[in-house]
């Protein structure tokens, strides 16, 4: 396998990142980047980070060319260097993360996500209200990858916050089974986009057939995670498989408005990609744009009422609050 | 019953296996014997939708809509309603 860190990879131009992976040879694992300077999406530390993990559990090679780019001090302090046991043959003087960014962290059961969970608030810096779709996000896919990817590696988790545009960006990934395996006991499908799009709509879940998942999944996750996206009006994206499906950002003059069916929003999707081995998640979320998050819930209850209108009349019961 | 839940699970409610725990070892038991259960979510901050879907949604499912008669939700800010809400009104919609 080749890949090759560019000079730019964002959630908006992460398609040209993504084909030039080469998974042709997996014998071997080539990492090579970009010589003067690389800007990349926490997400492609991450999918570096499982490929070398995917690897190294194999007892592959990795050659890994030496980091020329003036960015290089950028991958020794996300902690990709010393994740992956290699020697960066750099002398960095560390400096403050705070309120800038999460380094590169494998997590791999639930004591590890709330220890992380805990160790992170005090280095964003943030406001409660800010924090809490950022906690909710990372809860929810982390946790998918600890009930669904079957990934020994667990999930591989980075972020960045930018203070000027206010943005942070997230990537969670894992070298699991893939969403289309994952979906294929209740819903075989015909490629992985389909898979994805299945796993993004509200509902559904590769746990069973039936509408309304099991007493352990709603099959509503992504949906939220992808919603949040949308109404701050960025990017989230999901790769699996060969399969990867885009949320684009929502234009400026168009009203917000959250749909169930992931193939209605304003996005793009690619179906024959280079194999990847799991999962990406990829999700950027201007702080300043996002609604509260009990403005977003309501959001998500007009969604579910929606969907539900014209197929029933029928009064529901409210839960009591004392 | 009243169940203190951040006791177990925190200020942050994600956990879903623990909300299976509680749901299989508490809230059921609990309702067979024909109690009242009052999940009481005083100094949890904030839930994630999965977790309230793992603490009642087959509650509902097993024993209908009218065990919303017997489950009591204490203590909730409006974030933790919220979610409730809507998980309650999947659930039902999907039963």
């Amino acid at each position: 396998m080749k890949i090759h860190l560019p000079n730019s990879a964002w959630i908006g131009n992460i398609d040209r990142f993504i084909s030039s992976f080469d998974t042709s040879d997996e014998s071997i694992l080539e990492i090579t980047s970009h010589k003067k300077w690389i800007s990349v999406h926490p997400v492609v530390s991450c999918m570096i980070a499982g490929l070398v993990l995917f690897m190294k559990k194999q007892g592959k090679k990795i050659s890994f060319k030496k980091m020329e780019a003036r960015s290089k001090h950028y991958f020794k302090r996300i902690g990709l260097f010393d994740l992956l046991d290699l020697d960066s043959e750099m002398k960095i003087t560390s400096h403050e993360s705070a309120g800038r960014f999460i380094q590169i962290t494998r997590i791999t059961n639930s004591k590890e996500l709330d220890d992380f969970i805990k160790e992170i608030i005090p280095l964003l810096h943030m406001e409660p209200d800010k924090f809490e779709p950022i906690r909710y996000i990372l809860e929810e896919l982390v946790r998918n990858v600890f009930e669904h990817a079957y990934s020994e590696e667990g999930a591989i988790v980075c972020a960045q916050y930018y203070q000027q545009s206010k943005t942070i960006r997230i990537g969670v990934v894992d070298i699991g089974i893939g969403i289309r395996e994952s979906m294929s006991g209740a819903y075989p499908t015909k490629d992985d986009v389909e898979a994805i799009s299945l796993a993004l709509t509200p509902g559904i879940t590769g746990t069973t057939r039936k509408i309304g998942g099991t007493e352990a999944n709603a099959g509503a996750g992504l949906f939220f995670i992808k919603s949040l996206a949308k109404i701050s009006r960025d990017f989230f994206m999901l790769y699996s498989g060969k399969g990867m499906y885009k949320l684009l950002k929502n234009p400026k003059h168009k009203p917000l408005k959250l749909i169930a069916n992931p193939l209605e929003d304003h996005f793009s999707s690619k179906d024959k990609l280079p194999f990847w081995h799991g999962t990406v998640v990829a999700i950027d979320l201007c702080l300043e744009r996002t609604l509260d998050f009990d403005a977003f819930l309501d959001l998500i209850n007009k969604v579910y009422r929606k969907g539900r209108k014209d197929q029933t009349k029928k009064r529901y019961k409210r839960p009591k609050f004392i | 019953m009243e169940i203190k839940l951040y006791e177990t699970i925190g200020d942050f409610a994600g956990n879903k296996d623990l909300a299976r725990d509680i749901r299989v070892n508490k809230i059921i038991p609990s309702l067979e014997k024909g109690e009242e259960v009052i999940l009481n979510f005083e100094g949890i901050e904030s839930a994630t939708q999965s977790f309230i879907h793992a603490l009642i949604s087959d509650v509902i499912r097993k024993k209908g809509v009218g065990v919303l008669d017997k489950v009591y939700f204490k203590n909730c800010n409006i974030t933790i309603q919220k979610i409730i809400k809507i998980v309650t009104e999947y659930m039902q919609h999907h039963s």
